[in-house]
């Protein structure tokens, strides 16, 4: 096989389909990034992902990827990598695909532990269809959908997920990609469920938080003062959001995972497993 | 009706045990049933459950014949009252012997000889030490009044309870054996039945649920993944499947919705396990989206829907055929799909091995229609065989193909005569794929191309033709000549082929035309010799005759004459004769 730049190993020639200044760019190149710095190869990857602007994404890396339904992210890649645990699936999706439509496979997958990465691009509003409320436009928002203004409030998904004991909650924005790698990296090299939210502007159809909305807001927490492991602290700074928006791992539990407590571990993965069939004919003799 | 209709044999004997949820009579249906099988006897177990715990009234029956026997019958020759309600809800009607618990009625005791006063739950407390042995009593009453020996009951309650100790063990043979002795000088007041001496034992036969031979089925074609919701009737076979987890290192998920298990089941797929999801009509409701995208991201897929009474929530707990419309065409788009509907037990074993053989060797979904009473009803038949169907074709791409290939050059919607595209596995080195929901290109990127479209709707339903030149025409009894042919599919298997060789064996000249793989159908799946002469007479647990519907969707043909059950019930050769007559009657 011929040598690959480094920067180019994930590169796909598919060409990109987003809005120049899309905030999906950054995340991309700091995915990119960090898949590389994580020395991984193409074939060990598959990028799952659902339907939005965001589900794109992994049409324009090189590794394996299944692109599915709009919010079904989450079932596509726990079937996948039950089936092969030797692969580093990472599920890719926006606000609405994750939180409206797959809201309770989000809720369930964080219950699972199983060792994946949950990648949710949020820019508080729906970019593929063009501009109708999202579950984290904020109240009052005047979209598509609303003429009048939301009249529901912003749900919390890193307060769901500190309910839910996810075992790697973070935040991360578009628009810092040195800290969006290294949080990238970080969930990626976490042994559990890590969900990441990142932070990104649409430029065509949300006129409110904006590039520079978010950039005045965000800050990134100091890893030395404050510890994601204190529960009840942590579903406080999940809950922050407003004139200071904190970026960063939010919370972490360490719970045993979905392949540890299922023997799935160190095993051979599911799809090697062949048919006892000396077993299958004991089973038989149950039914004489 | 007389008994003669109904027995295909000598020995034809109808149990009824009745009772309120909870008292044990599908545990008395199975202990029975396997002693019975044992004998070298053909038995056929059916339940007839309400929806509840606990409380109402429940029964199941447990028929029993020299010759196979796969329906109820419509006689009950012993009733077992576990309870009062069962008493009050047959004494007057009841035909036979009925054993009842005269601890459990006070004064109003019925009168005649053939009602037998057996105090079950006394009993049991006293030889037992629990009331709850009582239908470990009734077993034992039955074996005297059934002429069964009290030994090879006595030894299965041994292999039943064996994990549970020795004291349970012998508290239960002594229930039994006093329940044996109880009966066993009434056996004269029954009518004679042929019960083979137990030294000259038959051959060995298995004796299972639908469920079971499903849940089988899937383990012998190596199923690696089963995702489900809980669904009453298809609940038995993830809960089988459960208990095999760690014995053949599969994974059972229960997943938090069927849009989850369905998702999960073609992720599982694609990353190269052979998965299988299962539920009944309203759950299927939910992964519809789920079945189009494994036809669209050409994803192999085992589905099975165990049909209850619908729409809606319908009769959880009961039977119906209303679902073949409903799988052959459920999903938006257009792509290949099969549809396999097993006669009974052991049709239903090797059907979800070609399921696998199908979705994997064709790369999209493929559905098995059960029912409840397919399901839930437990068969006799003959040892499995494990034919070529349980092979793994897979469809992979050769590791030669492979080693020529460039560095990630690989394409997973590659245009093939046959529409299907070598698959490769994730995680395979120096190769990726994609697989996409959208319209995609050979590479499975996603395109708005006109061409390239319908390239691919071409290409996908291309397979359809590979299929079908698989797929087994109806089994026809007899191959030809007869004047009138029942046409039926599915679970109706049973019924309709003792009603056809009762009146056979009169000298009436009917056949029936059963059908197991409904979709794609065969090119021409009723002879035209057959359809251009004989009268044909459609028999469907459905209210709209779906079966003539695809027919004459598919072929033109039209079956006028229907006899068609939709009261959540499946048919008795009993009923279906007197609806046959019925309808000579009215021409």
């Amino acid at each position: 096989m011929t040598a690959m730049a480094p920067k180019d190993l994930f590169a796909s020639p598919d060409p990109i389909a987003w809005c120049p200044g899309c905030g999906n760019f950054g995340i991309l190149n700091a995915l990119k990034r960090a898949l590389v710095e994580l020395e991984l190869r193409p074939e060990d990857v598959l990028m799952v992902s659902g339907i939005g602007q965001a589900a794109k994404l992994p049409h324009y890396l090189r590794c394996n990827m299944f692109n599915g339904l709009h919010g079904r992210t989450l079932p596509v890649a726990t079937g996948a990598k039950i089936a092969n645990p030797v692969l580093v699936v990472i599920a890719d999706g926006g606000d609405g695909d994750g939180y409206a439509e797959g809201g309770n496979h989000f809720i369930h997958a964080m219950r699972r532990n199983l060792d994946m990465t949950y990648l949710v691009h949020n820019n508080q509003i729906y970019g593929l269809t063009k501009g109708q409320a999202s579950p984290t436009t904020d109240r009052d928002m005047v979209t598509g959908t609303t003429p009048e203004g939301n009249v529901l409030g912003p749900e919390k998904p890193l307060a769901l997920a500190v309910a839910s004991e996810c075992g790697f909650a973070a935040r991360g924005f578009s628009g810092n990609m040195d800290h969006l790698v290294e949080l990238i990296k970080k969930a990626v090299r976490h042994e559990g469920f890590s969900f990441v939210e990142i932070l990104q502007p649409c430029v065509s159809f949300n006129k409110v938080n904006t590039f520079d909305w978010y950039k005045k807001r965000v800050y990134v927490l100091d890893e030395a003062s404050y510890d994601p492991t204190d529960r009840t602290a942590a579903f406080e700074k999940a809950l922050e959001w407003g004139d200071r928006i904190p970026l960063g791992v939010i919370y972490r539990s360490e719970r045993r995972t979905y392949e540890d407590l299922r023997g799935l571990k160190g095993a051979p993965p599911l799809k090697d497993r062949t048919l006892d069939k000396e077993k299958l004919a004991a089973v038989f003799e149950e039914f004489f | 009706m007389s008994a003669k209709k109904d027995s295909p044999g000598v020995c034809d004997l109808s149990i009824r045990i009745g009772g309120e949820a909870g008292q044990g009579m599908n545990s008395i249906g199975s202990l029975l049933g396997k002693a019975f099988v044992r004998q070298g006897l053909h038995v056929f177990i059916n339940h007839d459950v309400m929806s509840r715990i606990r409380g109402g009234h429940n029964f199941t029956q447990i028929r029993i014949g020299d010759r196979p026997v796969n329906g109820p019958s419509a006689r009950v020759d012993i009733l077992v009252c576990l309870d009062k309600n069962t008493l009050d809800l047959y004494k007057d009607s009841a035909e036979g012997l009925v054993i009842y618990d005269d601890g459990k009625v006070q004064g109003d005791a019925p009168a005649g000889k053939r009602f037998l006063p057996l105090p079950m739950e006394k009993i049991a407390e006293e030889a037992g030490g629990s009331a709850r042995m009582a239908n470990t009593v009734a077993s034992g009453a039955l074996a005297a009044l059934t002429g069964l020996p009290l030994e090879p009951l006595s030894e299965l309650l041994g292999e039943v309870f064996s994990g549970k100790g020795d004291q349970v063990v012998r508290a239960n043979r002594e229930c039994a054996l006093r329940g044996y002795e109880r009966m066993k000088d009434k056996r004269e007041s029954l009518p004679a039945c042929g019960l083979p001496p137990s030294d000259q034992a038959g051959p060995q036969r298995m004796l299972f649920t639908g469920s079971e031979a499903m849940a089988l089925g899937a383990l012998a074609a190596n199923v690696r993944f089963y995702s489900a919701y809980p669904m009453s009737p298809a609940t038995a076979i993830m809960e089988y499947l459960a208990t095999k987890e760690k014995e053949f290192g599969i994974v059972v998920e229960q997943a938090e919705d069927e849009i989850a298990a369905v998702n999960m089941a073609i992720g599982a797929f694609f990353s190269g396990a052979r998965a299988m999801t299962g539920t009944s009509g309203g759950g299927l409701a939910l992964m519809v989206e789920g079945i189009s995208l494994a036809g669209m991201t050409e994803t192999p897929l085992v589905v099975v829907d165990c049909q209850r009474p619908a729409p809606a929530t319908g009769f959880p707990t009961r039977t119906e055929q209303a679902d073949l419309l409903y799988v052959t065409h459920c999903a938006h788009g257009e792509f290949p799909r099969a549809v396999l509907a097993p006669g009974n037990a052991e049709q239903a074993f090797r059907l979800i091995g070609k399921a696998f053989y199908l979705a994997e060797k064709y790369q999209t979904p493929v559905f098995v229609l059960g029912d409840q009473h397919l399901n839930d009803s437990s068969w006799t038949t003959e040892p499995f065989v494990m034919d070529s169907l349980f092979r793994e074709p897979q469809s992979l791409i050769s590791a030669q193909a492979l080693k020529d290939m460039a560095p990630y050059g690989y394409a997973r919607y590659e245009i093939t005569d046959t529409g299907v595209s070598p698959r490769l596995l994730p995680g395979t080195t120096g190769q990726v794929l994609y697989a996409d929901s959208d319209e995609h290109t050979v590479e499975g990127h996603i395109t708005e191309s006109a061409e390239i479209r319908k390239a691919m709707v071409e290409k996908r339903l291309r397979k359809l033709a590979g299929m079908r030149a698989e797929m087994a025409g109806p089994a026809i009894f007899p191959g030809a000549g007869a004047g009138s042919y029942l046409v039926c599919w599915g679970s109706t298997l049973g019924a309709v082929d003792e009603t056809v060789r009762g009146l056979r064996a009169e000298g009436a000249d009917w056949g029936y035309i059963h059908f197991s793989e409904l979709y794609p159908l065969v090119e021409e799946p009723i002879p035209r010799d057959i359809a251009g002469k004989a009268r044909l007479v459609a028999v469907e647990n459905n209210a709209l005759g779906q079966l003539c519907r695809l027919l004459r969707m598919e072929t033109g043909l039209d079956i006028g004459t229907r006899v068609l059950k939709y009261d959540g019930r499946s048919f008795t050769p009993a009923e279906l004769r007197r609806r046959l007559e019925g309808l000579k009657g009215a021409e």
